[in-house]
C-alpha cells in the first residue's frame, strides 16, 4: 500500500435523522474539496448492506486507503464500518468517523445551516486525522475458562448454574453467609403462587453440589485487575469462626448460645443467636459467629461435637483468575422511613411489604401467622399503599420498581384466602400488570377475591392512640372525594434501589451507572446484559428493578454472553495502547510513575510498555515531556491535525 | 454580525462523549458552537493541545471527563484536573481570560448536564468576546 492517503468519504442520511436537518449534498460537495479525498458519496443508510457495499467497492476499485464515514456516534457503528473495511482488505484502523447525528442533527434541529456547518467542520477534522491513521493489528490473548459471579441471589444462581453446566469453572461470591438473596425471604410468588423457597432451594442445593461451582460466601470482592479473558480478582473472606469443612449444620451451637439479637433476615421482626444460619434452608449450611454480638463465652464451643468452632480464624484473601465476570449484586429495599408521612417506624402497625412476606411465611418469626405488631391480633382490615419509594421524584426515585403492584395483589389475595371477611384495600396510582398471566391474576383479585382497588395514595397516616388503628387521609381520584379510612394494618409497597455496595462495586469493576443509580448496560435494547467493560456482564436487579422471571432470564442471558469468549478460547484485544519512540525517550520515568496499571517500566533509560497491561488511557502520553510516548490511534500528530482542521475556516 | 464563538471540546470516550450522545438521543437542543474531538480518557490530554487550540483561534476550550472516582481508567480524570489547572494558571500570561477554559465532569447518563454545560459555556464565551489570539 502506498503511503499517499486516498480518502473516501461517506455521508449518511440516516433516513431523515441526519438529512432532515443537515444539507447532506452540501457536505458531500465540500468533502470533495478536501486534501487527499478521492471519492465522496452519500447514502440513505450507510450502515445497511448496500451502504457498506459502496465502501467496499470503492476500496477495491478506487484503491482507497482511508475511509471516513459521517453518520451516527462511533460508539454505535464504528465496529460495523471497521468490519466492512476489513472485508474489503483494508486495515480496520484506517477508518475514522464523524458524528453528525448525536452531536449535530439531533441537537441543532432548528438551526439547519449551523448544523450543516458543524458537520462540514467535523468531516474536515475527521479527514485530517484519517490522513495520518496507521494500520494496527489486534493482538490475541487466551481466555481463562472460568467465571466470577458476584451475588448469590436468583440471578447469580441461574448464571452460575448455566455456566457450570457448560463446563466452565464458576466462583460464586456472596457477601452474606448464605446464597438465596431476597427470593429466599419471600413467601409465595406471583402469579403462579409457587412457594418461593420451594422453587428456589432446589437450585441452591444444585449450586452447592455442582462440581464446577465454588461458592465463596461471607466474602467480598475487593479488587479487580486485568482485562477480558484474564481478570485477577482479590476476594476477602470474612471469618465465620466455624470450620466450614467439619460443621454439620446441626445447630446445637445456636441452641446453646445465650445471645439473642434481631434477625436481619426477618428485617428485625424475629431473633437469631450470635452463632447462626440466616434461615433453616441456608446454603451452605454452615454456622457463622457474628463477631459484633458474640461475647466469647464459648458455650457453643462446649457443645460442638465435631469441634468446629475456631475463634482464631482471621479474614483471608483469595486471588481468583477468571476470564469473565457477571455482576448480580441485586438491590436494596427502599427505606420506608424516608416517606415520613406514612409513619413507618413511628406507628406500630405500619409495616413494609418485605416484612409482610416474613410474617406470612411459615419459617418466619410468627410461624406464618400475620399478627399486628401492636397487639398480636389478626388484622380485620389491611391497606396496601403502592409506589412507596418508586415513581416519586420527591425522594429522587422517578422510576417504577415493576414488582410492587403484583406482589401487593398477591399478598392481598393470600390474606383473603385465609380471611375471606377481611377488608382489603390497595391504594394505587396505576396498576401495572404487564407480564404473562399478570393481568388475569389482577382481574381475579377484584372479581373472585373481592380485593378493593382505590385509585389514590394516602397523603398522611395517623394513629389512633387507643386502638393503634391507622387513620388514612386519602383522595379517591375516581370519585374526586376525600376519604378518611380506618385500617387495622397498613403495608407499604416499598420499591427497589441500587444495592448498598453499589459505589464500591462500581469502583472495583470500573462500570457506569444510569441516572437511577442502577448499573448501566452497554445498550438498552441490543446489549442489555453487556457492560462497556469487555468481559463484564450484568444480571438481575443490579441493572434495574425486575421480577423473578425477568431476573432468571437475565441470569441465563449473562451466562450465555459470558460463555462466548470462553468457548472461543481467545479474544482480540484493543491495539489502541501506548508506544514509545526510543530515539526521543530520555528515560525520565515520568510515564512510569503516572501509569496506574504498572504497564511501563524504564529499562536502560528507555521506557518499555507492557502491551497486555496497558489500557490505552494515554495518561503517560499526556505527561511525556519529549513526545516520545504516544497512544496509537490517538497520537499527538493526529490530535494536533484535528485541532488545526477545526479552525481552518477561521484563517 | 453577532459573535458566534468557536469552542473546541475534548471529550472522554466513556463518560462525557457518551453523555453528549445521550443528549442527542434525547433530542436536547443546545447551541452549535462546539467542535468535538474524542479521546479515550481526559488523561490523554497533553497541555499543549489546549495551547494549540487557543493559538489556532479557539474562543474557548472545553474538557469533559468522568466524575472523580468514576474514571474508566481509575484516575485519569485526576491527571487531567492537574494539567488543566496548570494551563489555567498560564492563560493570564498569554493574555487570555481564565473563563475560556473549562473542565467539567459529565457521566454517560447525564445528557441534560452536557446540554446545559454547552449552553452555559457558550454564553460565557459570548460575554467574554472573541479570542485576542484569533487571526484578524
Amino acid at each position: 500500500m502506498s503511503d499517499e492517503p486516498r480518502v473516501g468519504i461517506y455521508v449518511c442520511h440516516c433516513g431523515i435523522n441526519i438529512a432532515g436537518v443537515i444539507d447532506v449534498e452540501e457536505v458531500v460537495d465540500y468533502a470533495k474539496t478536501l486534501d487527499g479525498v478521492i471519492v465522496a458519496r452519500d447514502d440513505k443508510y450507510m450502515c445497511s448492506d448496500p451502504g457498506q457495499d459502496l465502501i467496499k467497492k470503492d476500496i477495491v476499485e478506487n484503491k482507497l486507503n482511508r475511509i471516513v464515514v459521517a453518520a451516527c456516534s462511533p460508539r454505535m457503528h464504528e465496529p460495523t464500518f471497521r468490519t466492512a473495511c476489513s472485508e474489503a482488505g483494508l486495515n480496520p484502523y484506517l477508518f475514522e468517523m464523524a458524528n453528525i447525528r448525536e452531536h449535530a442533527s439531533w441537537v441543532h434541529m432548528s438551526e439547519p445551516e449551523a448544523a450543516t456547518q458543524k458537520a462540514k467542520d467535523q468531516v474536515r477534522m475527521a479527514v485530517a486525522k484519517a490522513r495520518l491513521l496507521e494500520p494496527l493489528e489486534n493482538p490475541r490473548v487466551d481466555v481463562t475458562k472460568a467465571s466470577l459471579v458476584i451475588g448469590g441471589g436468583i440471578a447469580g444462581i441461574q448464571a452460575s448454574l448455566d455456566l457450570a453446566d457448560q463446563g466452565y469453572k464458576v466462583y460464586l461470591v456472596e457477601k452474606t453467609p448464605s446464597i438465596g438473596g431476597v427470593m429466599a425471604q419471600l413467601d409465595k410468588t406471583f402469579p403462579t403462587m409457587d412457594c418461593s423457597a420451594c422453587i428456589l432451594t432446589p437450585k441452591m442445593v444444585d449450586v452447592s453440589r455442582h462440581p464446577n461451582i465454588e461458592m465463596i460466601t461471607y466474602a467480598e470482592v475487593k479488587e479487580v485487575d486485568g482485562y477480558i479473558g484474564n481478570f485477577k480478582v482479590k476476594v476477602e473472606k470474612k471469618p465465620k469462626f466455624v470450620n466450614a469443612d467439619s460443621c454439620t449444620g446441626c445447630g446445637q451451637c445456636a441452641d446453646a448460645c445465650p445471645i439473642e439479637v434481631p434477625n436481619e433476615f426477618d428485617y428485625g421482626l424475629g431473633t437469631r443467636k450470635a452463632i447462626y444460619v440466616p434461615f433453616p434452608q441456608a446454603v451452605p449450611l454452615i454456622y457463622t459467629v457474628d463477631s459484633e454480638n458474640c461475647v466469647g463465652c464459648r458455650m457453643c464451643d462446649n457443645v460442638c461435637d465435631p469441634d468446629s468452632i475456631e475463634f482464631d480464624q482471621k479474614a483471608e484473601e483469595v486471588i481468583l483468575e477468571v476470564g469473565t465476570i457477571i455482576l448480580a449484586a441485586g438491590f436494596k429495599v427502599f427505606d420506608a422511613k424516608r416517606k415520613e408521612e406514612y409513619g413507618y417506624g413511628v406507628h406500630d402497625n405500619v409495616i413494609t411489604a418485605i416484612e409482610f412476606e416474613r410474617l406470612i411465611n411459615a419459617s418466619g418469626p410468627t410461624g406464618g401467622k400475620l399478627l399486628r405488631p401492636s397487639d398480636g391480633k389478626e388484622p380485620k382490615s389491611i391497606g396496601f399503599i403502592q409506589c412507596v419509594g418508586s415513581r416519586d421524584v420527591t425522594i429522587g426515585n422517578p422510576y417504577c420498581s415493576r414488582v410492587c403492584c403484583m406482589y401487593a395483589i398477591k399478598n392481598a389475595r393470600l390474606y383473603k384466602e385465609k380471611h375471606p371477611d377481611a377488608e382489603i384495600y390497595i391504594f394505587y396510582m396505576d396498576i401495572r400488570a404487564f407480564g404473562k398471566g399478570y393481568e388475569e391474576f389482577y382481574q381475579a383479585a377484584q372479581e373472585d377475591y373481592g380485593v378493593k382497588f382505590l385509585k389514590g395514595r394516602p397523603a398522611k397516616i395517623d394513629e389512633d392512640k387507643n386502638t393503634k388503628n391507622l387513620l388514612l387521609n386519602v383522595e379517591d381520584t375516581m370519585l374526586g372525594a376525600n376519604l378518611e379510612m380506618e385500617m387495622d394494618l397498613v403495608v407499604l409497597s416499598v420499591g427497589m434501589e441500587p444495592p448498598e455496595d453499589a459505589d464500591q462495586l462500581q469502583k472495583v469493576l470500573r462500570l457506569s451507572r444510569s441516572a437511577d443509580g442502577f448499573f448501566m448496560e452497554a445498550h438498552p435494547k441490543l446489549r442489555p446484559v453487556d457492560t462497556l467493560t469487555a468481559g463484564v456482564f450484568l444480571a438481575g436487579t443490579v441493572q434495574g428493578p425486575k421480577d423473578i422471571p425477568d431476573t432468571v432470564v437475565q441470569g441465563s442471558a449473562a451466562a450465555s454472553r459470558a460463555s462466548i469468549p470462553m468457548s472461543k478460547g481467545e479474544v482480540e484485544v484493543e491495539p489502541v495502547i501506548a508506544t514509545v519512540d526510543d530515539e526521543a525517550c530520555i528515560g525520565c520515568r515520568i510515564c512510569e510513575r503516572v501509569c496506574d496499571f504498572g504497564a511501563i517500566e524504564v529499562v536502560e533509560r528507555k521506557a518499555k510498555v507492557n502491551d497486555v497491561l496497558c489500557q490505552g488511557c494515554g495518561g503517560c502520553a499526556g505527561a511525556c515531556p519529549t513526545g516520545s510516548m504516544q497512544i496509537r490511534h490517538f497520537s499527538d500528530k493526529q490530535i494536533m491535525a484535528m485541532i488545526e482542521a477545526a479552525f481552518e475556516e477561521e484563517k | 454580525m453577532t459573535f458566534e464563538p468557536k469552542i473546541l471540546g475534548f471529550l472522554c470516550n466513556w463518560c462525557c462523549y457518551a453523555g453528549a450522545d445521550m443528549a442527542g438521543t434525547s433530542r436536547m437542543q443546545y447551541p452549535p458552537n462546539f467542535r468535538i474531538i474524542r479521546i479515550m480518557c481526559t488523561a490523554r490530554l497533553d497541555p499543549t493541545f489546549i495551547l494549540k487550540a487557543f493559538s489556532e483561534g479557539a474562543d474557548g476550550v472545553f474538557i469533559g471527563g468522568c466524575h472523580l472516582g468514576d474514571c474508566h481508567y481509575v484516575a485519569g480524570n485526576y491527571k487531567a484536573e492537574r494539567r488543566v489547572k496548570l494551563v489555567h494558571d498560564l492563560l493570564g500570561e498569554l493574555g487570555l481570560e481564565k473563563e475560556r477554559l473549562m473542565l467539567k465532569w459529565v457521566s454517560a447518563s447525564e445528557g441534560e448536564r452536557f446540554a446545559n454545560t454547552v449552553k452555559d459555556f457558550t454564553s460565557t464565551i459570548k460575554k467574554v468576546g472573541p479570542s485576542p489570539l484569533r487571526s484578524a
